[in-house]
């Protein structure tokens, strides 16, 4: 019997009328977790033993898996990085003490891009992760190694975190459900800081329903997270069922300039879905309407991105310098050891993306660049909230196409990679909820759409996601790989 | 001649339960890495938290100092790499600290002078490190206790002024009961700039002098900074541009790091600490709580009680003096009689036993008693020496130990002129004596007095009103 194919409604019934065990799932979750290790990848932990819960939840006995830079007491937490390849921590993220205490069964943490830095699920230090519907692409990170969990039925649900995209892209290349909430609605306590103001904690489901149980579980103000929200004191499965006629949604017209004449047919096809997807959304009675956004800030979301995370990246990651904690370096002095720690134990990648948030954080730096990215920020933001007062969301392609092979190489500086492959961290900017939901396939591989609403109104999302997912057959679905 | 000019960087810790960003307990302990929470120690994921009672503290520091308060104040990182600083970067103000543009009086040299501040702002204490020879111990009891940096600008001119602000921030720390402001323990330490410059209203280049930890360095360190800057100007040469360090067994200066290797600290707001806005209600409330501090209460004792300079300054040294100073005034107590006991016995007999004047048994009431007794002639000022002396030995009131040894005076003229009238009727001769030119007589007749009164008579007015009775006629 597979039971991790199943969602959280039939798991939830089956536990209930004792027609399954917790320990049965768990062990059902960490044999197929075994099962697919070597083909694509997913852990970098699974864990043994199940640990034994008493709580009683929705999720109570369900098995789930963590990404690997959440805080695990006694459990090893490496952000798929060689400087903390043997890192022990000593007290536990707030999302997972949530999770623990409404009695999921954690049974692994997952591969992430090294310190969460990165889309491919490429740069973790235990190997790259595999996209669960062909293994000649990428899954797409950082969240790589949860979303494959998900796409193989090897858990109903998954947690990882989105500082630009990093939930809701692997959603997208893994055909399932991803959803980072408004800034601050979950804790980041005891989450591996990458970029702090842009840094969400969020989750992977195969179905919005799902993403629901689960959201209502770890959202909450926490004492040790002075930018978390105060409580919306509100069940988002409760709302999932709301009347969605009249919501109003939009799209960026600049985004698709010429995809018509593009000789890129993948790209042109996913496009050409996305809008029949758009009229079947018009017809279950959402307005849906076309909107022009500057180009020159749609242009300036990744380099603003970029200044913005590198630099605040920079700073939070240098407690990792193998002295309090990590793997200690070798040296003569002090600054030797941290030296030479930190050189062996980040990626080239890594270092890259430090010497660039250094060099923008530097004082005859940071006015030009620093500051003009946070002004730019501030703008984009600001367009969005002006659209929010007409729409209730802004609905896109989540991708300008499918799941990259290996080594395809893309322009960095086309309109298509600035616009359609880096919109989603519009949603980081401004704290924004954002869902990627299952939209389709294009040349077998699935493709998705992605609602982005008003700041606060996880509700509201929700409750359009769900209606949307109705009309686009990819619920619940598992990867070939995984069947 | 050079004009020194010298600026202080005073980083004091704050008295809170816990430290200023983590739960853990912020109290002195000689067990190292007793006091920490996780996120002192800057595991990754952690997340700061400010300590409400920190915020308090600083900015009653800063309403003391008379500083501008923000409308909202956010907190930044500067970042470096030390093992003393686990999270990498220490939390620190820079853009909106929690006061600006203040000031401090001071008194030097028979002249006041104010000392203004920069800015004064909040942060975290770093760990401390033991280094021995082939190897280091990290203490992070310290790290992540709450700090406050109070920046001065460059406008003292010598040692003395530079000691003086101390002392007077020092006082200003203790009187708001902010931090015990204890420089042996490493709670109060300076950073001393020092320049010299030809002429006024133009500064030299500046050299900074680190972590000079007692005051008694910084007055050494300016000394010798000002006597090397001297000798290099005089020779010709250029003040270089430097930080450096004061060696106490040399009693000199050291470099540590030229103009050129200064440290970009790449200062941004910490994201993960949002701006906290800073009510008027609330920085009322706050400013209610700051007692009159030593400045004033100096030029109050010397206004309107008449004391001297010197001893106004010796009863605000502590604040729990001057309030009992205080005490007594407010129960009716002549004040410099109040003064004069309380900076001669009293403060001889505290610093003999070393205790404080919170838990001396004379209460201000009782010093009160004692001073009437004199003022009203019921006993001798030597007397009362020996009865305070007595009193705070052996622990029982003026009042019951006069009474005890019996030694109250006769006072009142009538009783003791009917003594003097008893003592003229047994010694009818004594006036016929004292005009045949007798006149030690008088010290008959009074010890005839004494005698008779056992002592009790004041001698003052018994020999007033036995010179009066002699010349009288029969």
């Amino acid at each position: 019997m597979n039971y991790m194919c199943k969602n959280i409604d039939e798991l939830r019934a089956m536990l209930d009328r004792k027609a399954v065990t917790s320990d049965l799932l768990f062990q059902e979750a960490i044999e197929r977790a075994k099962q697919y290790q070597e083909a694509y990848n997913a852990f970098v932990t699974i864990i043994e033993e199940k640990k034994e819960q008493d709580a009683t939840s929705i999720l109570s006995g369900i098995p789930y898996a963590l990404k690997d830079n959440i805080s695990t007491k006694g459990i090893l937490t490496t952000s798929s990085s060689n400087i903390l390849k043997n890192y022990m921590p000593i007290y536990n993220a707030t999302v997972y003490q949530k999770l623990e205490s409404a009695g999921a069964v954690l049974m692994g943490k997952t591969v992430l891009d090294e310190l969460a830095m990165g889309g491919t699920g490429t740069t973790g230090h235990t190997g790259i992760v595999k996209n669960p519907w062909d293994s000649s692409r990428q899954i797409g990170g950082s969240s790589a190694g949860s979303a494959a969990a998900v796409a193989l039925g090897i858990v109903p649900f998954a947690i990882g975190s989105d500082t630009g995209d990093s939930i809701r892209k692997p959603a997208a290349f893994g055909g399932i459900v991803g959803y980072k909430p408004t800034y601050g609605r979950i804790s980041r306590y005891g989450l591996f800081a990458f970029a702090s103001s842009l840094d969400h904690v969020g989750c992977f489901a195969r179905n919005v329903k799902d993403v629901a149980y689960v959201i209502n579980i770890i959202k909450g103000e926490d004492p040790y997270d002075m930018t978390s929200l105060p409580d919306d004191n509100k069940n988002y499965v409760d709302t999932l069922e709301n009347e969605i006629k009249e919501r109003k949604l939009f799209y960026i017209k600049e985004a698709f300039e010429n995809y018509e004449t593009s000789e890129d047919l993948e790209f042109k096809e996913t496009i050409n879905q996305f809008f029949k997807t758009v009229e079947k959304v018009k017809e279950l009675g959402f307005i849906v309407e076309e909107v022009s956004f500057p180009k020159e800030l749609l242009s300036a979301i990744y380099p603003t991105y970029m200044a913005i995370s590198c630099a605040e990246a920079t700073s939070n990651n240098a407690n990792l310098t193998g002295i309090p904690f990590g793997v200690r370096g070798e040296g003569n002095s002090i600054h030797d050891v941290m030296m030479d720690a930190r050189t062996k134990g980040f990626s080239e990648l890594i270092k890259r993306r430090f010497v660039l948030g250094s060099y923008i954080l530097q004082k005859e730096n940071q006015e030009k660049l620093f500051h003009n990215a946070r002004r730019v920020r501030r703008m984009i933001v600001d367009k969005m909230n002006e659209l929010f007062e007409h729409y209730d969301g802004m609905l896109m392609p989540a991708s300008g196409g499918i799941a990259p092979i290996f080594g395809e190489k893309t322009d960095q500086l086309s309109d298509r990679y600035l616009i359609l492959e880096n919109h989603l961290a519009i949603a980081n900017f401004g704290g924004f909820p954002s869902i990627t939901i299952p939209s389709g396939f294009v040349n077998d591989m699935p493709i998705a759409v992605n609602l982005t609403g008003r700041q606060f109104e996880d509700d509201v999302v929700l409750n359009m996601a769900y209606k949307i997912e109705e009309i686009t057959d990819c619920k619940d679905q598992i990867a070939k790989g995984g069947k | 001649m050079y004009i020194p000019t010298i600026g202080l960087e005073i980083h004091c810790e704050l008295k809170t339960n816990t430290k200023n960003f983590s739960s853990a307990s912020n109290t002195y302990s000689d067990i190292p890495n007793s006091n920490l929470a996780t996120v002192d120690l800057g595991f990754p994921g952690i997340l700061p938290v400010i300590n409400e009672n920190g915020v308090k503290q600083s900015l009653k520091m800063a309403l003391a100092m008379h500083c501008e308060i923000p409308e909202y104040m956010t907190f930044e990182r500067k970042n470096y790499f030390y093992p003393d600083l686990p999270k990498g970067y220490q939390i620190t103000q820079f853009h909106h600290p929690v006061g600006i543009n203040g000031y401090v009086m001071i008194h030097v040299n028979g002249e006041d002078k104010k000392i203004l501040i920069h800015d004064t702002h909040l942060e975290e204490d770093t760990a401390s490190l033991d280094h021995y020879g082939d190897y280091s111990l990290i203490d992070y009891n310290r790290a992540g206790v709450p700090l406050l940096e109070t920046v001065t600008e460059p406008c003292m001119h010598s040692a003395e002024e530079a000691i003086a602000f101390l002392e007077a921030l020092r006082s200003i720390f203790l009187y708001c009961g902010t931090s015990e402001a204890r420089t042996d323990r490493g709670q109060m330490r300076c950073d001393v700039n020092v320049s010299l410059s030809t002429t006024e209203n133009c500064l030299g280049t500046k050299v900074e002098i680190k972590n000079v930890n007692s005051f008694n360095n910084v007055k050494d360190a300016i000394v010798s900074e000002i006597k090397r800057q001297t000798e290099i100007l005089e020779n010709g040469g250029v003040v270089l541009q430097e930080t450096r360090r004061y060696d106490e067994n040399q009693m000199c200066t050291h470099l540590m790091r030229s103009k050129e290797d200064a440290i970009d600290y790449k200062f941004f707001t910490d994201p993960n600490l949002p701006p906290i806005l800073l009510e008027k209600k609330w920085l009322e409330e706050i400013k209610a709580e700051i007692p009159s501090l030593q400045y004033e209460r100096i030029t109050m004792y010397m206004l309107e009680y008449g004391l001297s300079r010197y001893d106004a300054t010796i009863l605000v040294k502590e604040k729990e003096m001057a309030e009992y100073f205080e005490e007594t005034i407010k129960e009716g107590a002549d004040a410099k009689a109040a003064s004069n006991w309380l900076t001669s016995v009293i403060l001889g007999h505290m610093n003999k036993y070393e205790i404080p004047i919170t838990k001396l048994f004379l209460t201000p009431k009782m010093l009160v008693e004692l001073i009437e007794l004199v003022s009203s002639d019921k006993i001798s000022s030597k007397q009362a020496k020996e009865v305070l002396y007595q009193s705070l030995e052996e622990e029982k009131s003026p009042v019951t130990l006069v009474k005890e040894l019996g030694i109250e005076q006769i006072g009142g003229n009538e009783e003791i002129l009917a003594v003097v009238k008893e003592v003229f009727a047994e010694n009818r001769e004594a006036k016929a004596q004292y005009q045949a030119g007798r006149t030690n007589i008088v010290d008959f007749l009074v010890g005839q007095v004494m005698k008779k009164t056992r002592g009790k008579a004041n001698p003052a007015t018994t020999r007033k009103l036995v010179q009066e009775e002699i010349v009288k006629g029969e």
